[in-house]
């Protein structure tokens, strides 16, 4: 077996690798080509970090590239992010004219290599229309939607539709997200990669420096939400729900860690809002980490009592993940994806309102005892569903799929 | 031989599965609408509510085993009905026909008797998916029965999956794989397979079926290791 193969066994246990072996011996030497708009910050990066050489490791010729552009592409594509979320707004046409300009563009420098590929695949809107620029395509091409496309904006929809109609299968995470395609369209939950800075086991040591770093007290409980500061996540809800708390946890202290990711320019406006909701509270701390910033957020997930992610739209929500696996209850928005990790009582509690999410912080932090009990099962629950193998099996389930042009049931020899 | 095992010296070729949810398109928001699906949708829709969830992500300890009972309880505001669906039991149809009949007989039952059920809606839909299923050979074999308790504890939850859900779909008489491979060793293993045909898959998780496997046959062919 070989090494990063090995580290994953470590984790997994080595029957998992074993079926992923297998199941790629179907697809050896075959050419897969992912396509996004971002190398860092988020989680279809992160995730596309490991997904890439595991996946060659298990013989598989993979590439990752990133399609780059101006400022108006990015207003753009994060219009048309809000947009599939329910948000209510058209697009003006100078930035739908820059956001096909920049995929002729970056189409010029990828077309040989994306039609030589055996499987495409395209994640989210910032690429799409690349399918209709490569008219060569070789081998299926896979639309990845990790967005919470449940209600759209069918404006919006209706102009990304014509670019994705055509491929030959899309993935969403999950079935409520699923569109009217003429296509099969196959539910693929994401994951989040065990062996990477954000999930690694650390040392009490490196936990400890990461608190006195940013001044949170040990012997306090601490609530913490990690995420890109976004109007759908909540933000200022969350310290709603933290000042509530408080009248009966006066400890309590709040963690607002914000990544940011090269493809999202409203954050500076989001910041804004979330440090005048804050006020001068000392103990709410808003960290605006850089994109590299693993091992932080990581420490800060284990150094927390509770984790928070009270997104009103989510696609699916990695973040809760994250704390899932490092033993926490979450206490979740119930929207998107964060709806099929959180169960009630058992890996957290879904909320609508910060006055819900008051009641669960209390409820957590008056019985440590489920505290701790439902973190146990929240760990044992990833391990079981969420990791980067069950996501990269599901992959190669699909490919197999796909290259015997059946998606109900294949027999292989 | 549909289970793809040759019996000439009495091998089990171990095979192994990967699922994934399919989107089917159709949604119900109603129980008159889920009704109308589950009596239109491909079978095998109707076998991923009962049985995919053991194979593909989810929480294994949902208040209820299928996803029909649980769409009512959660989200319909049924909880009578939720526990009427809640009982049906897959493993007794042979034939999946009847398993739709059954869900049909029930949920027309609670319409006819109960005029509200007409009109609750519920905010978030029932989504019907399907399951692409991948088989693949291991290459490993098992000879003999006395191999059962060594290599039990190694397979993949996707071979105890295929050999022991999925063979049910396969086989005549609703058997799993390894029954019907112990009989073709004739009267020799008889209460040994009585002994498999008591575990019940649908209240476990898969590795939970592994174990009883092993522990049934570990103790059926007297191994000291437990």
């Amino acid at each position: 077996m070989n090494g990063l193969l090995e580290a994953y066994a470590d984790v997994t246990g080595y029957q998992v690798i074993s079926q992923l072996r297998q199941l790629a011996e179907h697809l050896k030497g075959m050419k897969v080509v992912h396509v996004n708009s971002t190398r860092v910050g988020g989680g279809v990066a992160e995730i596309l970090e490991k997904l890439v050489p595991l996946s060659d490791e298990l013989g598989l010729e993979t590439s990752w590239e990133v399609i780059s552009g101006e400022d108006d592409f990015y207003q753009c594509t994060k219009a048309m992010h809000n947009a599939l979320q329910g948000f209510s707004g058209s697009i003006d046409q100078h930035l739908l004219d820059a956001y096909e300009q920049t995929n002729r563009d970056n189409a010029e420098n990828l077309r040989s290599k994306l039609e030589e590929a055996d499987f495409v695949f395209i994640h989210d809107p910032q690429p799409a229309p690349l399918f209709s620029l490569c008219p060569g395509r070789r081998g299926p091409w896979i639309w990845r939607c990790h967005i919470d496309a449940s209600r759209p904006y069918h404006p919006v929809w209706r102009y990304l539709r014509k670019y994705v109609k055509d491929y030959d299968a899309s993935v969403f995470s999950l079935p409520d997200f699923a569109q009217d395609l003429p296509h099969p369209q196959y539910i693929i939950p994401p994951s989040i990669d065990p062996l990477s800075d954000k999930n690694i086991e650390l040392s009490q040591n490196e936990i400890d420096e990461v608190r006195e770093k940013f001044g949170i007290d040990p012997h306090r409980p601490l609530l913490l939400q990690v995420s890109r500061f976004d109007r759908f996540k909540d933000p200022v809800g969350v310290i709603k729900a933290y000042r509530l708390s408080r009248k009966f946890n006066p400890d309590l202290q709040l963690v607002l860690a914000g990544g940011s990711a090269t493809d999202d320019p409203e954050g500076e406006e989001v910041l804004n809002e979330v440090r005048t909701a804050a006020g001068d509270d000392p103990d709410i701390k808003i960290l605006l980490l850089p994109p590299d910033a693993h091992r932080t957020i990581n420490a800060l997930q284990r150094a927390a009592h509770i984790i928070i992610q009270k997104s009103i739209k989510e696609g699916f929500g990695l973040t809760v993940t994250e704390g899932l696996w490092k033993g926490k209850p979450v206490i979740g928005g119930e929207t998107g994806g964060i709806r099929l990790q959180v169960v009630n009582y058992h890996t957290g509690f879904l909320v609508n309102t910060p006055q819900g999410a008051a009641l669960r912080i209390r409820y957590l932090l008056h019985r440590r005892d489920r505290l701790e009990e439902m973190g146990a099962k929240a760990r044992k629950f990833v391990l079981e569903n969420f990791l980067l193998t069950r996501h990269l099996r599901e992959y190669l389930t699909l490919m197999v799929g796909l290259l015997h042009k059946t998606d109900y049931r294949i027999e292989l020899d | 031989m549909s289970s793809g095992n040759s019996f000439n010296d009495h091998p089990f070729s171990i095979k192994d599965c990967a699922l994934i949810a399919v989107a089917t398109g159709r949604r119900a928001y109603t129980l008159t609408e889920l009704r109308n699906h589950i009596r239109d949708v491909s079978i095998d829709s109707i076998y991923h509510h009962f049985w995919g969830g053991l194979l593909g992500v989810g929480f294994e300890e949902l208040e209820f085993n299928n996803d029909f009972a649980n769409w009512c309880r959660k989200h319909l505001g049924e909880p009578a009905l939720a526990e009427q669906l809640s009982v049906i039991d897959p493993v007794e149809h042979i034939d999946l026909e009847g398993l739709r009949t059954e869900l049909l007989d029930i949920i027309d039952e609670r319409l006819d008797s109960n005029e509200i059920s007409h009109f609750l809606r519920s905010s978030r839909a029932f989504e019907f998916t399907r399951s692409l299923l991948v088989i693949f050979d291991t290459g490993k074999k098992m000879n003999r029965p006395e191999n059962l308790p060594g290599v039990l504890p190694d397979l993949s939850t996707g071979s105890i999956f295929y050999h022991f859900i999925d063979a049910r779909r396969r086989l005549e008489n609703g058997q799993d794989d390894f029954r019907f491979w112990l009989e073709s060793f004739g009267e020799s293993y008889t209460d040994l397979r009585r002994r498999l045909a008591g575990i019940d898959p649908f209240f476990s998780s898969l590795s939970q079926v592994r174990d009883q496997l092993t522990k049934v046959c570990k103790e059926y062919l007297n191994r000291e290791e437990m």
